[in-house]
């Protein structure tokens, strides 16, 4: 069974089309990297698939166990088990990080069933000491005045404490440094197993030396144009996106 | 119509002089000065015309039962050093200081005892700080009627860590009641209060004229801290002035939710150098209520503080005004003034209104103003969530991250618990 089937998705915003027949199929508990150049529709297909209303969805289905979710309420997504890492998440005053994941355990939870605090916060510290932040962040509103690196680590203590099936991470990588990436990409290899996947987007092939991909796309003007090994990522980058174009999008196919 | 308006009385026959005196110059104040009006610079974009204060009347504390179930009721705060209770301006309740307090000459007393009792300190201190932010008419009104309200002295040195607790209940038929707070605090004292203003039902039509003095001395500490949460039937005025002498230390924090109208005049005055005062304010306005907060910040000396964060969360039709100003004297060098008032509309019907002003006449200060205004953050609304949280409890979320940045500062987990429950009870149902 696939964990996630994209068919045939093509998406506007303002009558401008971004995605092109996109299709990307992930099979449960694999590594997928997305990669392309800047304005190719990376980060627009990160949100689409999480439910960002700001799109116009034109048609195709992206399909998460078997089930559309193209359409339904973010917080539905969720639900059903996708998570999307932002690239720059956002920052919430007066919501305390332990508040706000737990609010989001609390939303999975049957209509009059309580989480066990006790449990929850074992569970929390024990993650973000494998995660090495401070126990004290839980106490601080959620994202605010945090560094780059201190951000895309709570992305990371959100995605492992919300139990996913379907890892979206969008430009993780972006502003973090190199002792933060490895932290960042530990804690994703923590995660790793065979019922859940990952879609890995990035502008760099230096996250994939930490998180190794099974499969790595490449992305050009709307839809996927090649698709490879891990050696992939390491061709692109030392050959550029140019090549790809020259490569997959110019040849005649 | 024998209103107060006409004929305000006093209960008093045996006051001495002073007060007979300043009574009366209230009197005439309040009879002299006209009604507000939509030209007056101080009353803009208030609604003036939904402003009357006819048919109001003092009256006398409700039956027993009643009485006692709001004595009951009064219970925000837990641990504290003294408690005053005063339904429709009658004393319902008071716990007065330990003998070890009475021993070092603290004084917390009803305003009554307190006259008779400290004479020469109520003559320098009681009724002096009328009002400049355009409601000389009801400071007026409120020096002619008070009666009930409370007292603390605490003299040079002396640290009292619990709060005096003082609750003011509005009850029955249009009751007008007059609650005063004074707080003197001497060199190097410290001491903590809390107002608390309640009606006993959702219906009992009330005004409130009240007013609050505090006094910090040199090197003094006072925190004040207020909850209006009147119900939606009272017109409401609290007229607020801090004086802050060499190094005092002053923080109030006040969490506004009720009534129809309230209007709040609230001046700082900075007399000393090395002065902190801090003003902070919460208000949550809904249907048509109207909330006018006018500040006055005021540097007579140098190198001191002043910091003022205001911040509304407007629903329904509800408005507010903020409308401040930052003055400093000549010679104030040195002056860090900070003024700040955010807005958070919830529905597009829901209007708030923001008037930051300053004025300096020194050359060497820091000042800040600055006013905001808007709706909840899409991207914020998005990001919540794409983690499974629904849409309005996003939204409650956010509401209440919001007011927590004022929430957090009454430092006290108890009051700030019951704060949040108060603020939960009238908003939750309404986060759609």
């Amino acid at each position: 069974m696939n964990t996630l089937e994209i068919k045939n998705l093509n998406v506007s915003i303002d009558g401008q089309a971004i995605l092109k027949d996109f299709n990307l199929t992930i099979p449960k508990g694999e590594v997928h990297a997305l990669m392309g150049p800047n304005g190719t529709g990376k980060s627009t297909l990160a949100k689409v698939m999480a439910g960002h209303e700001d799109y116009t969805v034109e048609s195709g289905e992206i399909l998460l166990d078997g089930v559309n979710i193209l359409g339904e309420d973010p917080d539905e997504i969720a639900k059903a088990g996708l998570f999307l890492a932002f690239q720059y998440p956002l920052e919430i005053p007066g919501v305390s990080i332990a508040n706000f994941i737990r609010a989001a355990r609390q939303a999975r939870l049957p209509e009059g069933e309580d989480i066990n605090a006790v449990e929850y916060y074992k569970e929390l510290y024990a993650k973000m000491d494998a995660l090495k932040m401070d126990r004290k962040f839980t106490a601080r509103s959620l994202n605010e005045g945090f560094s780059g690196g201190e951000k895309k680590r709570c992305e990371i203590l959100q995605m492992s404490m919300l139990n996913p099936t379907c890892c979206v991470m969008d430009e993780t990588d972006s502003g973090l440094d190199i002792d933060a990436l490895r932290i960042v990409s530990e804690g994703v290899n923590l995660m790793r197993g065979p019922e859940r996947s990952f879609l890995v987007i990035t502008h760099y092939q230096r996250l994939l030396d930490y998180i190794v991909p099974d499969v790595v796309h490449v992305m050009f003007d709307g839809k996927i144009v090649h698709s490879g090994d891990a050696e992939l990522a390491k061709e692109l980058e030392s050959k550029g996106y140019d090549w790809v174009q020259e490569e997959f999008v110019n040849a005649p196919a | 119509m024998n209103t107060i308006l006409e004929n305000p009385t006093t209960s008093t026959t045996d006051e001495p002089a002073w007060l007979a005196d300043r009574r009366a110059a209230g009197l005439e104040q309040f009879k002299n000065l006209p009604m507000p009006s939509a030209r007056d610079e101080m009353w803009r974009f208030a609604s003036v015309g939904r402003l009357s204060i006819d048919g109001y009347d003092a009256t006398d504390a409700p039956a027993a039962d009643t009485v006692a179930a709001l004595v009951g009721r009064s219970n925000l705060v837990t641990e504290r050093e003294g408690l005053s209770v005063y339904v429709n301006d009658a004393q319902a309740n008071f716990e007065g200081i330990s003998d070890e307090l009475a021993a070092k000459g603290v004084v917390y007393l009803p305003i009554a005892d307190a006259v008779a009792q400290h004479p020469e300190l109520m003559e320098q201190y009681f009724l002096k700080e009328s009002t400049e932010l355009g409601s000389e008419k009801f400071f007026g009104l409120h020096a002619a009627s008070i009666k009930a309200g409370s007292v603390l002295f605490v003299p040079k040195g002396v640290e009292i860590e619990k709060p005096f607790v003082n609750y003011y209940w509005t009850s029955g038929e249009k009751a007008a009641v007059f609650p005063h707070t004074l707080v003197i605090a001497e060199d190097n004292a410290k001491a903590s209060v809390v107002d608390i203003f309640f009606s006993e039902t959702e219906e009992n039509e009330a005004l409130n004229v009240s007013v609050s003095n505090i006094h910090a001395g040199a090197g003094a500490n006072v925190f004040r801290k207020i909850v209006q949460d009147w119900n939606e039937k009272t017109v409401s005025f609290q007229l607020d002035t801090t004086v802050a002498d060499r190094d005092a230390q002053v923080k109030n924090v006040a969490v506004n939710i009720g009534a129809e109208r309230a209007r709040f005049e609230n001046q700082t005055r900075i007399e000393g150098p090395g002065a902190d005062v801090k003003m902070y304010s919460l208000t949550v306005a809904e249907k048509n209520q109207e909330f006018d907060q006018r500040t006055f910040q005021t540097h007579n000396a140098g190198n001191a503080v002043s910091d003022l964060l205001y911040k509304n969360a407007l629903l329904d039709n509800a408005r507010t005004i903020f409308s401040g100003l930052i003055k400093v004297a000549e010679g104030a060098q040195q002056t860090d003034a900070y003024q700040t008032n955010r807005n958070l509309l919830l529905d597009p019907t829901a209007e708030a209104n923001a008037l930051p002003g300053l004025e300096i006449l020194a050359n060497d200060v820091r000042c800040s103003h600055g006013a905001t205004t808007g709706n909840v953050d899409a991207d914020e609304l998005f990001y919540m969530m794409a983690r499974g949280i629904s849409k309005r409890v996003a939204m409650q979320l956010m509401v209440f991250g919001f007011f927590e940045e004022v929430i957090e500062k009454v430092e006290s987990d108890e009051l700030a618990e019951n704060l949040r429950q108060l603020i939960r009870n009238k908003f939750e149902s309404k986060i759609k």
